[in-house]
């Protein structure tokens, strides 16, 4: 990847945080906190990895995304729409009554999701369900999809990967996006889910660890997880809550809690920076 | 008159199943390690490249069968109804009913006649659970014969759809010659008058015979099979409500949340008649052998014939 690539998908992630933040502002509810944690990982997919046609959201050799954390879709839906799916405007009626854009992910009525998600271990089965018709039709699309760490917790989460190995669904790769934050706080203090690359090294997974906000990085680790014979993938990204807006970062109260109008503004106004900022290194 | 097939619905649906796979490729078939139970297993051996044991991890397999569904297969994912619909519950709301997937579960040793295995095995909650998920159809079919045609309607219908498996060996009485299943239609067994006995699953056979017992006994008692409790056949419902004023319902399920609350829906809102229920009365089971138990619960004929000749020598 050369550099302006790399600004590409900068500048593409940063709007996807501005998303977030337009979006729970205007929800006044929803998730910033892990929506800008993943907002370089769904960047990457949408705009990089997947096989994907916002034109033809339901093609049937796509690549499909199941967004196992469901809650942090804001980015998501920024990411969708800045790819093309549906209008950026969306955002501002995100959780609104009767709006396209729902508080967790809804596949019926939403142009690129792929599954219905929310209920924290359910996304990684649906995942490992679809990697498995693919090779029931000797196909050969992909399958991603982004857990918490603390959703790593779930019991259906570690039923899942089993299956996932088991099956050699070498076409699945799950993406952990550790942001090291959960609702009650920090993951290690909650759930004591590590050592989470030997307990998925164990579950018979290819393991890669990575910073999850390095465009090299990233991209490296899905060219890898595309090698991986006979096994799933499991990307372990290492990645900052909050990431992008200076007073959310690292700070477990934005897990589930909507800027204010002040907040907001200066969110906003630090993202705008960022975006001018990487706009005049183009 | 056809041939008597004494058969256990769970057998039946295994092997409706391998009919149906012949001429659709996009069937897969799911089991929870219990498929020489659920007589998946007889799919399994004729299809064993579209068979999915997932081990036992009941939530994993519905949220795979989610996926499979969202990509195109349609799965028929099954366990005992207590695993598939309780342990799974979340996961096929969330997974399956909310996204509307095309996925059809199966529950076998539904209700107490599960027998020996005793109350952590018979599910008698299974219906309530199913029936209260938006878009969800839950089929109970009673013998050999209509098994056969309710996992074809399964799998005509697009959308998800529970059907409850029965472990015991029954008698069928449906004629395959002249038997029709339509999805969310009743189907009267008995004509009568003096009261309406509405059955549903394995206890269809038994209200049946308590019919021929009342009918010596001079009551002419409707009977209704309800195959279909979810979309329920309003209209057969509201008509014997109206032409018989008297209703018993009878169900292999807890009395709360079951056929008998589907029915008592339907006449409160339009023809408000008297509904006893006969079914398990929000208890929990024990062990015993499955005919003793459908006796001790009154799920049997003499019951079903004594609870229906009383509430009609009483209000003569």
């Amino acid at each position: 990847m050369n550099n302006a690539e790399k600004l590409q998908l900068q500048i593409l992630a940063c709007k996807s945080r501005m998303g977030a933040i337009i979006g729970t502002y205007n929800a006044k509810s929803g998730h910033p906190g892990g929506s800008l944690s993943a907002a370089d990982i769904y960047t990457y997919l949408y705009f990089k990895e997947m096989n994907v046609d916002a034109s033809n959201p339901k093609m049937p050799q796509r690549d499909r995304f199941v967004l196992s954390k469901g809650h942090c879709c804001p980015s998501l839906y920024a990411t969708l729409a800045l790819k093309g799916y549906f209008s950026f405007d969306e955002l501002n009626t995100l959780r609104h009554v009767g709006a396209m854009l729902q508080g967790h992910p809804d596949m019926k009525g939403t142009p690129g999701i792929d599954m219905s998600s929310g209920s924290l271990g359910q996304g990684v089965s649906a995942a490992c369900g679809m990697a498995l018709a693919g090779k029931l039709d000797n196909s050969n699309y992909r399958v991603y999809t982004l857990l918490g760490d603390g959703e790593c917790e779930e019991g259906q989460v570690w039923e899942a990967a089993m299956f996932a190995a088991h099956h050699k669904l070498d076409n699945v790769c799950f993406i952990v996006d550790c942001n090291g934050l959960q609702i009650d706080g920090p993951v290690a203090e909650i759930g004591g889910i590590e050592p989470l690359d030997e307990k998925f090294a164990s579950f018979g997974f290819n393991v890669i660890k990575i910073d999850g906000h390095d465009f090299d990085q990233i991209a490296a680790a899905f060219a890898k997880a595309k090698t991986a014979d006979g096994k799933p993938t499991v990307i372990i990204a290492s990645t900052i809550k909050g990431k992008g807006v200076s007073f959310m970062e690292n700070q477990v109260g934005w897990h589930g809690t909507a800027p204010n109008k002040e907040q907001y503004e200066q969110a906003m106004s630090e993202l705008e920076a960022q975006l001018k900022k990487l706009e005049g290194e183009q | 008159m056809a041939e008597v097939i004494n058969k256990a619905t769970r057998e039946s649906f295994g092997m409706a199943l391998c009919e149906l796979a012949k001429t659709n490729d996009d069937i897969v078939v799911l089991d929870a390690d219990l498929a020489a139970a659920t007589k998946t297993s007889i799919f399994q051996k004729a299809y064993p490249e579209r068979f999915i044991d997932c081990g036992i991890a009941e939530g994993n397999m519905i949220g795979v069968s989610a996926g499979l569904a969202a990509a195109g297969k349609v799965p028929f994912a099954a366990s005992f109804a207590m695993f598939a619909t309780g342990r799974a519950y979340e996961q096929i709301r969330n997974s399956v009913a909310y996204p509307c997937l095309n996925v059809k579960i199966a529950g076998s040793h539904a209700g107490i006649s599960t027998g020996e295995d005793g109350a952590t095995h018979q599910c008698c909650e299974d219906i309530a659970l199913m029936r209260t998920l938006p878009g969800m159809t839950v089929l109970n079919p009673a013998d050999h014969y209509e098994m056969i045609e309710a996992v074809k309607a399964a799998y005509a219908h697009k959308g998800p759809v529970y059907i409850r498996l029965g472990r015991l060996a029954v008698d069928s009485f449906n004629d395959p010659a002249t038997y029709k299943f339509e999805l969310g239609k009743g189907i009267t067994l008995c004509q009568g008058n003096d009261i309406t006995i509405i059955a549903t699953g394995l206890v269809v056979r038994e209200s049946l015979l308590a019919c021929e017992e009342l009918k010596a006994k001079g009551i002419n008692a409707r009977l209704i099979n309800i195959h279909t409790i979810k979309p329920i056949d309003r209209d057969i419902i509201i008509k014997a409500a109206k032409e018989t004023g008297r209703i018993v319902t009878v169900e292999e399920h807890n009395v709360i949340g079951g056929l008998g609350d589907a029915v008592c829906d339907v006449v409160s809102a339009e023809c408000p008649v008297k509904v006893t229920k006969i079914g398990v009365n929000d208890k929990f089971g024990y062990s015993g052998p499955a005919k003793e138990l459908l006796e001790i619960f009154g799920l049997c004929k003499d019951n079903i014939a004594k609870v229906v000749a009383d509430i009609v020598n009483n209000e003569k």
